[in-house]
């Protein structure tokens, strides 16, 4: 049997969802979503506290129910859907190896392909944090699969490493569980979730925020038995003679997250080093012909309102590419930042003439700013455009303004360039 | 005098609250939404609760639930409990009750996804 595809779509989480949907609306295209899990929805069917769907959807739902209302459409729609099928080569020329227990080892041909394969987790490894090797120690996204899905909690006495959000979630959740968890610690001076989940899910509960501190050493043979902690210094160094000695029988780990990279990696396509994810133009395209990013393979979001506005503008360019092939690149358009204000800018590229109206373009700074507006200047240093003031902007939110077409034409060079001045 | 954190964007305005009953003041908010936040925040805070209960024939052993509104903070920890002792059978649609009226708080306890 012969698979062929306009637009074949990797993932099917929040990103893979919207992005296949989008595909579809662009009238007689052939769709295919590949999921390796045995049922569509990705990270959302664990993240069952609510928060989600704000800006898309303008009411607050729970990550389950934001993923039921893409599934719900996509039932209205012919795309395909292979469940518990594994993904292990992609081509340049787009011809996708696949497993399956149904077709064994098998090729699918596609058109055109959306990477939509999300992130993983930073483990125990990626940290280098010494002492033994103990059951015990979680990812705090695993520690949430365990608890919203197969009903198992991980431990009676848990301390949280790190603040990301997820972290801050599971720390009420097993609280509210019945387990004790003895204190979130962050390594550096600020939190990295959000100042409403440090409220509602360590306020709330008189869980302690330990800022500035490091996990320097874990200890127990079968089992977490204790770990010992010390404070940390501006350069997030451990203190010595700060030590201190918790005990507990689990540690969560929420330190970050990696884009899932290694299938399109292998391909060739190229990498943004800033945020682990590919380069992309105005279209979400990467600079393999015909191969689209969103959602967390591209950057790491921290709203999934953003991935599916992310993946509606692939899915569309994939099936636009399907039907016409590669739009023109005369006039190309590097997109730099202000690096001492901002980490990095996707999409990287544009190509002025397949900007319909509009680019938005999301990026994150580097620090707090307050009173302070985000500015799009060209090579020559004139502006080419200007936002209104924001009265905060910070890390932890990615930032996303909307580019005009009609103002790119009036750039002057081959790069605009994005920064923060301070608002009047 | 009270102290409050507002969670409604996340900006997350330091605000005090002064007086009692109708004669409330508050300081700190940087939005209007901030002062209703505040009030209702410093005398009887509330929260949506999001939970799980168990489900036989599903693709999974957990069924994500929520409450249909927020309820008083201090009734968390007791409709958890609740929770935990119920069991339903697939297939359960989202929006299904599963408990009604938890604590008389007029919220009810409704499945978030179809399983």
């Amino acid at each position: 049997m012969e698979f062929k595809y306009d637009v074949v779509v990797i993932g099917g989480g929040p990103a893979g969802l919207a992005a296949a949907y989008s595909a579809w609306e662009q009238k007689d295209t052939k769709v295919l979503i590949i999921e390796r899990l045995e049922e569509l929805g990705g990270i959302l069917n664990q993240c069952i506290h609510n928060g989600f769907g704000l800006h898309y959807f303008r009411e607050e739902l729970t990550g389950p129910e934001y993923a039921q209302r893409f599934i719900d459409r996509l039932k209205e729609t012919d795309v395909d859907i292979m469940l518990n099928t594994m993904v292990t080569d992609i081509s340049s020329e787009r011809v996708i190896t696949a497993i399956n227990p149904v077709n064994g080892c098998f090729e699918i041909k596609a058109k055109s392909i959306v990477l939509a394969m999300g992130c993983r987790e930073r483990p125990r490894g990626a940290i280098s944090t010494p002492g033994t090797r103990p059951a015990g120690i979680y990812t705090a996204g695993a520690a949430q699969r365990y608890a919203n899905m197969d009903g198992y909690l991980v431990g009676r006495k848990i301390v949280v490493f790190g603040s990301g959000d997820i972290g801050l979630i599971m720390a009420r959740r097993m609280t509210l569980e019945g387990a004790e968890v003895i204190a979130v610690l962050e390594r550096g001076g600020v939190p990295s979730g959000l100042t409403r989940n440090i409220v509602q899910c360590l306020d709330d509960f008189g869980i302690p925020l330990m800022l500035n501190t490091t996990v320097v050493d874990i200890s127990g043979r079968s089992r977490v038995e204790s770990i010992t902690i010390a404070k940390t210094d501006s350069r997030k160094n451990p203190i010595p003679g700060t030590e201190q000695k918790i005990d507990c029988d689990t540690l969560l780990l929420s330190v970050g997250l990696i884009p899932e990279n290694d299938i399109p990696e292998a391909t060739g396509v190229r990498m943004d080093p800033r945020t682990n994810g590919a380069v992309v133009y105005e279209n979400d395209e990467t600079t393999t012909e015909g191969i689209f990013a969103c959602g967390n393979i591209l950057q790491v979001h921290d709203l999934v309102d953003y991935v599916t506005s992310e993946a509606i503008r692939a899915g569309k360019g994939a099936a636009q590419y399907a039907k016409n092939g590669e739009p023109g690149s005369e006039g190309l358009l590097d997109v730099e930042v202000d690096t001492n204000m901002i980490t990095y800018a996707v999409p990287q590229m544009i190509r002025p003439a397949n900007v319909e109206k509009n680019v938005d373009i999301s990026f994150r700074v580097r620090d707090r700013y307050e009173d302070s507006r985000i500015v799009v200047k060209d090579e020559e240093g004139n502006y080419v455009a200007r936002y209104g003031v924001k009265a905060y902007i910070i890390p932890a939110e990615m930032q996303r303004i909307t580019l005009p077409g009609k103002m790119l034409e009036k750039a002057k060079g081959s790069k605009i360039i994005i920064g923060i001045e301070k608002g009047e | 005098m009270k102290k409050v954190v507002c969670i409604l964007c996340p900006r997350g305005c330091e605000m005090t609250v002064t007086g009692e009953e109708d004669n409330i003041k508050v300081s700190g908010n940087k939005c209007d939404k901030g002062i209703d936040f505040a009030k209702t925040e410093a005398f009887s805070p509330e929260r949506t609760l999001t939970s799980t209960v168990h489900i036989s024939g599903g693709i999974h052993t957990m069924l994500p639930v929520k409450t249909s509104k927020a309820i008083p903070k201090d009734l968390m920890a007791e409709a958890v409990k609740l929770i935990g002792k119920a069991e339903v059978s697939s297939p359960v649609k989202t929006g299904d009750v599963i408990i009604a009226n938890i604590l008389g708080t007029g919220a009810d306890i409704i499945a978030t996804r179809d399983m």
